[in-house]
């Protein structure tokens, strides 16, 4: 035994088994994350239940499990939508309750613009003179692509057309409350009348949109499906609501599999629907994206040149070994702290500070001094600030002295040597603290929601009105979108697939963004690879 | 101490301490112009310092102090007034072990000129050929100048260092044991060399291998705990040593 322990083989057992455990705990959290969120997508039978009390339930089964607190017995949780009807999305149903069971393949499942999802039975379509007709899926689904084409017009109209109209009206009404504010002289007055002409053209125009879309919105309520529930009760539906309608009982695995990619894509590429909890997430994949590049542009310079500093010119003292250890300690803060900080500086101070100076006119609405895009990305950049610290200095120390040497023998000053020499070759070690840099940024969450994270963005901040890029503006993103749609939304059962699919989304992103720094790190490390020598 | 011909170096009474340990006490030494002068002694003698006082690469390390004077050309480069990366470009440098910057052979070699501003591709490709000819690379390496110089053999990335100091056409060119780290074939071609760039610049070279001072240069110092023991023709130097010290060493009885 004695033997055995001076062998050292224990050892390498306990490094190597703790090496397991890590390895384990991280494969299962991103296995459960991928089998949870993953599995969304794929259209689920529907079952009808009839029960032994006469009822009839139709629905989606999501979980089975024994009945708590009970010997024996399962019990079945149903997802049966139909929100506006039943008031709850999922009904639990005891095993021995159940009479018998069947898959109607004519069951369809419809996705709605509002209220989730509705099972039942297409009955028809009530038509332009209110006659009733009956109809088959593939009639249904003609009408239903009709109405995707005018709800896409619609939303053009509102958002490109409509919102464009009032982007400039806005910007009038500025200019008239500054004309407003000047002393009264025949100038002014011309201006006045030239902006006021402008804007009675706008209104004119508004209105002629206006118009327009209310008439599309009557085409659009023209027809109705008149579905038919479990509990045989017929209900009326727009086509107008519908987003897509399948019926998952009779699809073979070729249809489940086109159905799951075009869900999976407009997952991807959409917005969201319904509070978050249902539709797409593009609007928080863009903004994460977008926030950790602009945290980017501002960490590095920033940490660069304080390494640089730090490194190069301070010298080995007292003071600048009490600033190394705080910078390490910097690290360490509570990013809440990081997200207070930003609040009353970058946004009360400088932020309304921008606002009383250049957008005065539009005050008290503030267009700077409110959380947004950009001071969330200079509060994250102050977070990570220490990391891209560190890193530098190291990048800074692993480059030879000889090297230096050499370049200081041919006459360059210090500042060339470190332009021309050292910087180029600490370039991997610069990456790899922007590479931590943005896995932390891309990761959190407490400091964005006190400094411009929001749950729903009206718009992104870049668009096509000028300037293009809106640094001011309020912006989604995945780590917050979790903590909504998990725990803020007021349907959260129907809400957790989304949570799992939104997190792994989040892992992508994180993962994309950092194996194109890696790619990046590594090329330029085979550039400056050291002497071998 | 005898006399050379036409001294283009001047040390007086050289004292150099780090912090308060005195490395170098008292050298009186005079270089000649287009000659090479070699440097020879145990380790810890004090010759790299020298040599390294010589383009005030000493400057760099902390704690160093200078008494006595070094002049070039008759002006003290100790003296205030002396701008350092100018007296830098003017005595060039090379180094014990190859450092040759991570960038193509081409980038290296220019990499002096570049600092002192020129721009124009044509000039810098004349000069890259020019040092790379003298440094006996050229037909080495014409074909890769683009190439990464870490990528070329020891004896290679030494010369590459060699052109990089020759291209900035330097007065004087110090090389500090540029052979050490270097097999015997690297070194005899870089010998070789020398004796070649002997027509246009002034020479010092410190090294470890008496024979190869006794090869190539034209006049040997041999130093000693901080102190030149003695200086004299080279020849004259291994044949008939004045010193009881330098007979020891140079016949291997010590050191």
């Amino acid at each position: 035994m004695k033997k055995f322990f001076k062998s050292g083989d224990p050892y390498v057992w306990l490094t190597a088994s703790s090496l397991t455990i890590c390895l384990l705990m991280v494969c299962g959290l991103i296995t459960l994350i991928m089998i949870k969120g993953l599995g969304i997508f794929w259209p689920h039978t529907i079952v009808h239940f009839h029960l032994k009390d006469g009822t009839t339930v139709l629905g989606e089964v999501s979980k089975k499990e024994p009945i708590p607190y009970e010997k024996d017995g399962y019990r079945t949780k149903l997802k049966i939508g139909n929100r506006d009807i039943y008031g709850l999305d999922f009904r639990w149903i005891d095993d021995d309750k159940i009479v018998s069971l069947e898959y109607p393949a004519d069951a369809v499942a419809i996705e709605r613009r509002e209220w989730g999802n509705m099972y039942g039975f297409l009955q028809g379509i009530i038509g332009k003179n209110g006659r009733i007709e009956a109809i088959q899926q593939d009639g249904a689904k003609g009408f239903i692509n009709e109405n995707k084409k005018l709800f896409k017009k619609i939303r053009q109209l509102e958002k490109k057309e409509i919102g464009g109209i009032n982007y400039q009206m806005e910007k009038k009404r500025i200019i008239v409350k500054q004309l407003q504010s000047l002393p009264p002289s025949d100038i002014v007055q011309k201006k006045m009348n030239g902006v006021k002409m402008k804007i009675d053209a706008l209104e004119k125009m508004y209105h002629e949109k206006e118009t327009l879309l209310s008439n599309l919105y009557q085409k659009a309520r023209e027809k109705e499906f008149i579905i038919r529930l479990a509990g045989g009760e017929e209900k009326i539906l727009p086509v107008f609501q519908v987003v897509r309608m399948y019926t998952p009982n009779s699809m073979h695995v070729f249809a489940k599999t086109g159905f799951y990619l075009t869900k999976f894509w407009e997952f991807i590429a959409d917005e969201p629907r319904e509070a978050n909890t249902e539709g797409g997430i593009f609007p928080a994949i863009f903004g994460t994206v977008m926030m950790v590049f602009i945290m980017s542009i501002a960490v590095v310079p920033l940490g660069v040149l304080t390494a640089v500093y730090l490194k190069e010119y301070a010298g080995d003292n007292f003071i600048s070994r009490i600033v190394r250890i705080s910078v390490n300690n910097l690290a360490g803060v509570p990013s809440i702290v990081f997200g207070v900080f930003g609040l009353g500086f970058f946004i009360y101070l400088i932020g309304g500070t921008i606002d009383n100076v250049f957008f005065k006119s539009s005050l008290p609405s503030p267009t700077f001094g409110t959380g947004g895009i950009l001071w969330a990305s200079l509060t994250l950049a102050l977070l990570t600030v220490p990391v891209v610290v560190v890193s530098t200095e190291e990048g800074l120390s692993s480059v030879p002295g000889s090297i230096r040497e050499g370049s200081y023998a041919l006459g360059a000053t210090k500042f060339e040597t470190l332009w021309r020499v050292v910087l180029p070759q600490a370039a991997p070690g610069i990456l790899t603290g922007t590479i931590l840099a943005m896995a932390r940024a891309a990761g959190e969450v407490a400091p964005l929601m006190i400094t411009g994270v929001v749950k729903l963005a009206p718009s992104l901040p870049i668009d096509h009105h000028f300037p293009f890029l809106h640094l001011e503006r309020k912006f989604m993103h995945l780590g917050f979108h979790i903590y909504d749609v998990g725990f803020q939304s007021p349907n959260v059962e129907a809400a957790i697939p989304m949570v799992y699919t939104t997190t792994l989304a989040l892992l992508f992103s994180v993962l994309v963004l950092n194996i194109t720094a890696i790619i990046v790190r590594n090329k330029l490390r085979k550039k400056y690879r050291m002497s071998s020598v | 101490m005898k006399k050379k011909p036409n001294p283009v170096v001047n040390i007086t009474d050289l004292k150099l301490y780090y912090g308060n340990n005195l490395a170098l006490n008292g050298i009186n030494l005079d270089i000649s112009e287009k000659m090479i002068t070699a440097f020879i002694g145990p380790s810890g003698c004090g010759k790299s310092t020298l040599i390294r006082c010589l383009n005030r690469m000493n400057d760099l390390i902390e704690g160093v102090r200078i008494e006595g004077s070094i002049k070039i050309a008759g002006k003290d480069i100790y003296d205030p007034s002396v701008n350092v990366t100018e007296l830098r470009k003017r005595v060039g440098m090379v180094f014990q072990k190859p450092n040759p910057f991570p960038k193509t052979i081409y980038e290296n070699v220019v990499y002096g000129p570049r600092v002192l501003g020129v721009k124009k591709k044509n000039a810098l490709d004349d000069i890259c050929e020019k040092a790379l000819i003298k440094a006996a690379l050229w037909n080495e390496v014409k074909d890769r100048l683009h190439f990464s110089a870490l990528e070329l053999s020891g004896g290679q990335q030494q010369r590459v260092c060699i052109a990089r100091a020759i291209a900035m056409e330097p007065e004087i060119v110090l090389l500090d044991e540029p052979c050490s780290a270097l097999d015997p074939i690297a070194t005899a071609k870089i010998e070789d060399m020398l004796v070649e760039l002997k027509k246009d610049y002034t020479v010092v070279i410190v090294t470890h291998n008496m024979q190869q001072a006794a090869r190539v240069s034209d006049y040997t110092g041999f130093f000693m705990m901080g102190e030149l023991v003695e200086y004299d023709d080279t020849t004259e130097l291994f044949t008939k040593p004045k010193k009881q010290r330098t007979e020891d060493y140079i016949t291997g009885r010590f050191g």
